[in-house]
């Protein structure tokens, strides 16, 4: 393994961190929005299909999800439980890889 | 009447108990004094450690009422509660006996998480000449006068429940490496501090800078190492002569 990886992870988990607040701000309204006016999936999908923007914003909320949550799980992990590095290491691989294509599936999906 | 002082003392192992001495209260005494009248007067079978009583050599802290400290410098009526102490060894190192704890771990992990210097000359060369000014010297400064005590190491809940953690010590001499002149290959020293265990798992609630006697900031340095992997290698400042050519160092 690289000597400066687990920097590189450190500058990326608090990197995505920087990134996600805003994003999940800005999801979060849109959901009060979409709940309030009473839109229904139609009416949402009808706003999302082929709508760009809408896709890179959730594309990158979604990559920086994926990214974020397994390096938070790994340090939780390494600190709390007994598991080998390797047990460990292996189950974050696994959940950013889950994260990035069910999340990137959503994406296509309403787009 | 002479006054005195009721004192718990840990005795044996880590599965040992606390044992209580009345000891003599006397004017402007420390700790250590206490520790010594005991082993002196009451208990001549007490293992202690302590070599220069003033603050110097790191080697006589304890805890005293819950609490890591240097006993030498620690006055007794700084700490005394209810006219009683008490005094157990170093958390988060192995007992020895009694109020001995075994150093190894934290100097072993030092080594391990590379705090310790590498130079780039040989005695045959010249003496680097560092100004007093240099921001690296100053940065150095505000770490470098560690008298590697562990009381840090003591304080710090997540050495006590992650055994892989550098712990705040060795952080902190690897930030005063990051900002000497004449250490050789920083970004590897940086990419160390980085490690799994490294600075990367402290949690930055400063129990190790509360304690320090010597008021050193280990959490500041730890955060400065965290900032340094967004920032770069910290500028150490030019060296006005024989400078060392410590080559990518500078690279940020
Ligand atoms: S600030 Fe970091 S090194 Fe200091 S006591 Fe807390 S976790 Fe340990
Ligand atoms: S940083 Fe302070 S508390 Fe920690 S070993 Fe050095 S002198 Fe002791
Ligand atoms: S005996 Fe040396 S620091 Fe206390």
């Amino acid at each position: 393994m690289r000597a400066s990886l687990q920097r590189h992870f450190y500058v990326a988990q608090r990197a995505t961190a920087l990134l996600l607040a805003p994003l999940v701000v800005v999801h979060l309204v849109l959901i009060m929005i979409a709940v309030k006016n009473g839109l229904t999936a139609d009416e949402i999908l009808s706003r999302t299909r082929g709508n760009v923007l809408w896709a890179v914003f959730y594309g990158l909320f979604v990559v920086a999800a994926a990214v974020h949550a397994p390096l938070g799980v790994r340090n939780v992990l390494r600190e709390w439980t007994p598991l080998s590095q390797q047990l460990v290491d292996a189950f974050c691989v696994f959940l950013f890889l889950l994260l990035l294509l069910a999340g990137l599936r959503a994406v296509v999906a309403v787009y | 009447m002479t006054n005195k002082i009721s004192v718990s003392i840990w005795r044996g192992k880590s599965d040992g108990e606390y044992q209580t001495y009345e000891v003599e209260l006397r004017e402007n005494q420390t700790v250590l004094d206490i520790v010594t009248e005991v082993q002196r007067q009451h208990e001549p079978s007490l293992a202690y450690r302590f070599a220069c009583r003033v603050g110097v050599c790191g080697s006589c802290a304890m805890t005293v009422n819950g609490v890591p400290r240097w006993t030498c410098r620690t006055h007794v009526n700084q700490v005394t509660k209810n006219n009683s102490l008490t005094i157990g060894p170093l958390r988060n190192l192995p007992v020895i006996k009694d109020l001995v704890v075994d150093m190894k771990p934290f100097f072993k992990k030092w080594q391990t998480a590379g705090a310790s210097f590498t130079g780039g000359k040989t005695r045959h060369d010249p003496v680097a000449t560092i100004s007093s000014e240099s921001p690296g010297r100053k940065a150095a400064d505000a770490g470098i006068e560690c008298i590697n005590c562990a009381v840090c190491y003591s304080a710090c809940d997540v050495v006590g429940w992650d055994d892989s953690y550098a712990g705040p010590a060795a952080l902190n001499r690897i930030w005063t490496l990051v900002n000497d002149e004449r250490q050789v290959n920083k970004r590897a020293v940086l990419d160390a501090a980085f490690a799994d265990g490294g600075c990367g798992s402290c949690h930055s609630q400063g129990n190790c800078t509360r304690h320090c006697p010597v008021e050193l900031s280990p959490s500041e340095s730890i955060a400065a190492l965290k900032r340094s992997a967004f920032m770069g290698l910290p500028k150490t400042g030019a060296v006005e002569s024989n400078k060392i050519d410590t080559g990518a160092d500078r690279e940020s």
